[in-house]
């Protein structure tokens, strides 16, 4: 499967992998609805790393949406926050 | 209260959403992919501006760390001369001006850093969208050339949805760029505003040149307590002399004859400032 990391590219990610994502993203999702940037921090570093560890870069020609797409690893809260409904997104 | 999804599924559905807002309003999807190439093309050349206000932004920044770090350097080295000299007080003015210049070094060479991670991750962001955009081409021509309205759309679709993701990441990482710009470009006009007042300049350019200038003449590199009085004696033997009028050519050697013969008293006066 194909994974973005924003502000990186896409990578390509064994199905295998989607199950340790899932859980590694429950933990960001809670600490944001939690509002609770201590844990946030960490969340989101491991995410971002496990998925660059498994992942290889995908081919730059590649049309392909993506499956996921997770955050930049520096991120703010907030940014993250306007990520999950259009505001982080460029109208256009 | 959201459901629990995670974060990944939900920012890919925003993605989503968008790129299928803009499918909807096509008609006949093929030629809707000429005016999406189009768009496509001004976007690369926005990341490629933004790819040029980055640097601009970040060798401007290089030019006042360079500029800092000389006055950095030539403080210490004044304070080394005042020291030598027995001077505590102006060395001690030295540092402390050093010390003010080192924070502002430390400070901007942190966002200077940042400012060149920012322009190689919009550089290669460039490189990715120039890469879709290349294969959205290739692609729209064979889709126009070879399928009817109907077979076309889905493979537009897909195509079409996933340069709008890139897209949408490369707005955001322009965005972001032009963000850390403007902060940079405040920072470093208040740094040229530093330097104007003088708070950051060395003793030499700095409203502190008089005492530079007693540092020089009373030759601060040999502080030597016997060279010292020996200039201070030529330094009272220059005064009565300049009161009298004496040639403006006269050389060293002639003022270093008359300077065994110079009253006691006035050599120490001589020494301090006016």
């Amino acid at each position: 499967m194909i994974v973005r990391i924003l502000g990186e590219g896409q990578l390509e990610l064994p199905e295998s992998a989607a199950e340790e994502l899932n859980k590694l993203d429950a933990a960001l999702e809670s600490a944001v609805e939690r509002n609770d940037e201590a844990a946030f921090r960490p969340a989101l570093a491991e995410l971002v790393a496990k998925v660059r560890q498994v992942g290889s870069p995908a081919e730059a020609d590649d049309l392909r949406p993506s499956e996921l797409i997770i955050p930049r690893q520096d991120a703010s809260m907030d940014e993250v926050r306007k990520l999950l409904t259009d505001e982080g997104l460029i109208p256009g | 209260m959201v459901a629990p999804m995670g974060v990944m599924k939900r920012v890919t559905m925003v993605f989503r959403a968008k790129a299928n807002k803009a499918l909807d309003r096509m008609e006949d999807p093929r030629e809707t992919l000429d005016y999406s190439y189009q768009t496509q093309l001004e976007l690369l050349q926005k990341v490629r501006r933004g790819v040029a206000d980055v640097a601009t932004s970040r060798k401007r920044v290089e030019l006042q760390l360079n500029q800092l770090q000389q006055n950095a350097d030539k403080l210490d080295r004044q304070a080394r001369d005042s020291l030598a000299a027995g001077r505590e007080d102006l060395a001690r003015e030295a540092l402390t001006r050093k010390a003010g210049v080192q924070t502002q070094l430390d400070d901007l060479q942190g966002q200077y850093a940042s400012l060149q991670s920012e322009e190689e991750k919009l550089t290669q962001a460039s490189q990715r969208l120039q890469s879709k955009v290349d294969a959205f081409r290739t692609r729209k021509e064979t889709i126009k050339a070879t399928y009817t309205a109907a077979e076309a759309q889905t493979r537009i679709n897909e195509a079409f949805t996933g340069i709008s993701e890139e897209m949408g990441d490369v707005g955001m990482a322009i965005q972001r760029a032009e963000d850390k710009t403007a902060q940079m470009k405040a920072r470093a006009g208040a740094i040229d505003e530093l330097m104007a007042s003088g708070a950051l300049d060395d003793m030499v350019s700095g409203p502190h040149d008089d005492i530079q200038a007693e540092l020089d003449r009373m030759g601060a590199s040999h502080g030597v307590d016997r060279e010292l009085e020996q200039m201070k004696a030529e330094i009272a033997q220059s005064a009565p002399r300049q009161i009298e009028g004496a040639q403006p050519g006269t050389s060293d050697g002639a003022a270093a004859q008359p300077a065994s013969t110079a009253p006691a008293p006035d050599p120490a006066q001589a020494g301090e400032p006016e």
